[in-house]
């Protein structure tokens, strides 16, 4: 295993040795903006490419095959004809919310990607209340949506971003039940000590079936928040055009579009963290050799193998089921999944108290 | 020093989109005309502002959501320490959430969850 935080701490003598204190600080901040927005953008083009392969594969096609080998320079050639298409001017928007949206959903998106442990030390923000961070800078994103619909004064918009906003607050609830369960189970919310923890065993597997029920309603209402299929009312192209982001044009359309995919990712980053390890390899308690064999892979391995795979699983979702109707989404969520949710979560406390975890 | 890198994550990200920003609209062509600032509609004039007072089932929900949350806040500095306090956590947070639970039926049996 690679200790990253050994490596920061390196750059960090060394930028100090060099520079005055106050000048490595302001070095060191922007070698990490820019590490984090270079890994922000490159996990957004391989989640497109991703995206359209997998697509294609469950429809039994083969997918962008032309521009580059295996159509890999697809996802770049989109981004470029994006940048040059013209941004319209709206009459009757108010134009500084207009304006404003994008900022909003971007940053939401971001700050939450920076709290992803990657591996031993790869992470950059890491607070004691890491997780319930995460919970609030991911629900900030709505804001941006509810604000892009409501200020290009269009009609499909506005009711995209109301759906949005209905629907993402509601599922927002049965995912920090989903998470609080998981929090009985560690008893610590900051993330280094989560993944820490799991060394000794995944959190799936320690909280046996009241965490498998916390990871299935957390992939559900992942699913919600991400606004896709079958939770994708708010852009439900059949009939509401694109939904909130209808009247937006070429690069402000593109960052929903991006914010969209990494939000994904992040949720998919988030159950890899909490459910899944983060970056613990698996172990198997007993079986040493077996073990040791697993720590000779990096960590960052184990993370994004792990991120990927519930990444598939949610496209698989994704391009499998139907869309469902508003009523539906609402009951599925009011009247199942947060019942279902605070009894798992009296579940898990009853386990954790009488010590029936492993 | 966590501070100072959610403040450094906050400004890049916002220097990110404004820099999208601006070489998009440096590199792509600009026309204007009233016809293709119009709202988009499919095909008609729209009619009317959108601005209006909007569905009430929606503000319904979103007050549910917020008792429901602040509930959610209020459970997980407790869930840090359930392990510590053992059987009393367990009795303390069964009177909590039979209250909530409480909560949740009065608006279940008021129809506050059908979708009208």
């Amino acid at each position: 295993m690679i200790d990253f935080n050994s490596v920061t701490t390196a750059i960090d003598r060394f930028l100090n040795s060099v520079l005055p204190h106050q000048a490595a600080t302001l070095v060191e901040c922007l070698i990490i903006a820019v590490c984090a927005i270079v890994a922000y953008l490159t996990f957004a083009i391989v989640m497109i490419y991703m995206e359209r392969k997998v697509c294609a594969a469950f429809q039994c096609r083969v997918g962008p095959d032309r521009v580059g080998k295996w159509g890999l320079l697809q996802v770049f050639s989109d981004v470029f004809k994006m940048l040059t298409k013209e941004i319209i001017e709206l009459c009757s928007s108010d134009k500084i919310l207009y304006t404003l949206a994008p900022f909003l959903v971007i940053m939401s998106s971001i700050i939450t990607f920076s709290c992803l442990p990657f591996d031993n030390g790869l992470q950059v923000l890491d607070f004691n209340i890491g997780i319930f961070f995460i919970m609030a800078a991911s629900s900030f994103g709505i804001l941006g949506i509810l604000l892009g619909g409501w200020s290009s004064n269009n009609k499909f918009s506005m009711i995209g971003a109301m759906r949005s906003g209905g629907q993402m607050i509601s599922y927002e609830l049965s995912m920090g039940l989903s998470v609080l369960t998981l929090v009985v189970l560690s008893g610590t919310m900051q993330i280094s000590d989560l993944v820490e923890e799991q060394t000794k065993g995944w959190f799936i597997f320690r909280g046996h079936i009241p965490a498998f029920i916390a990871f299935i309603i957390y992939i559900i209402s992942g699913n919600a928040e991400t606004n896709r299929a079958p939770f994708d009312l708010p852009e439900a192209e059949s009939e509401l055009t694109a939904g909130f982001h209808t009247e937006y044009s070429g690069m402000g359309f593109g960052l929903f579009y991006v914010a969209e995919f990494m939000n994904m990712f992040i949720i998919a980053g988030i159950a890899t963290t909490i459910f899944l390890g983060g970056w613990a390899p698996f172990t198997i308690p007993g079986a040493d050799a077996f073990n040791s064999a697993m720590f000779m892979i990096p960590g960052f391995v184990w993370f994004l193998g792990k991120t990927f795979f519930v990444i598939w699983l949610l496209m698989w979702i994704r391009w499998t089921f139907p869309r469902l109707r508003i009523d539906q989404v609402l009951v599925l969520e009011w009247k199942y999944m947060v019942p279902i949710g605070l009894l798992n979560l009296l579940i898990m406390t009853i386990c954790v108290v009488m010590g029936w975890t492993f | 020093m966590n501070l100072v890198l959610l403040f450094t994550m906050i400004v890049a990200s916002v220097i990110f989109v404004a820099l999208v920003m601006v070489i998009t609209r440096w590199i792509s062509p600009r026309s204007f005309n009233r016809h293709k600032g119009e709202t988009y509609e499919c095909g008609i004039p729209t009619q009317g502002s959108t601005w209006i007072h909007f569905k009430a089932g929606y503000y319904l929900f979103a007050i549910l959501f917020l008792m429901f949350d602040i509930e959610a806040v209020f459970l997980f500095p407790w869930a840090t320490i359930v392990q510590e306090l053992g059987t009393k956590a367990l009795v303390g947070v069964l009177f909590f959430l039979f209250f909530l639970i409480l909560g949740l039926a009065y608006a279940w049996r008021k129809k506050a969850l059908e979708w009208k």
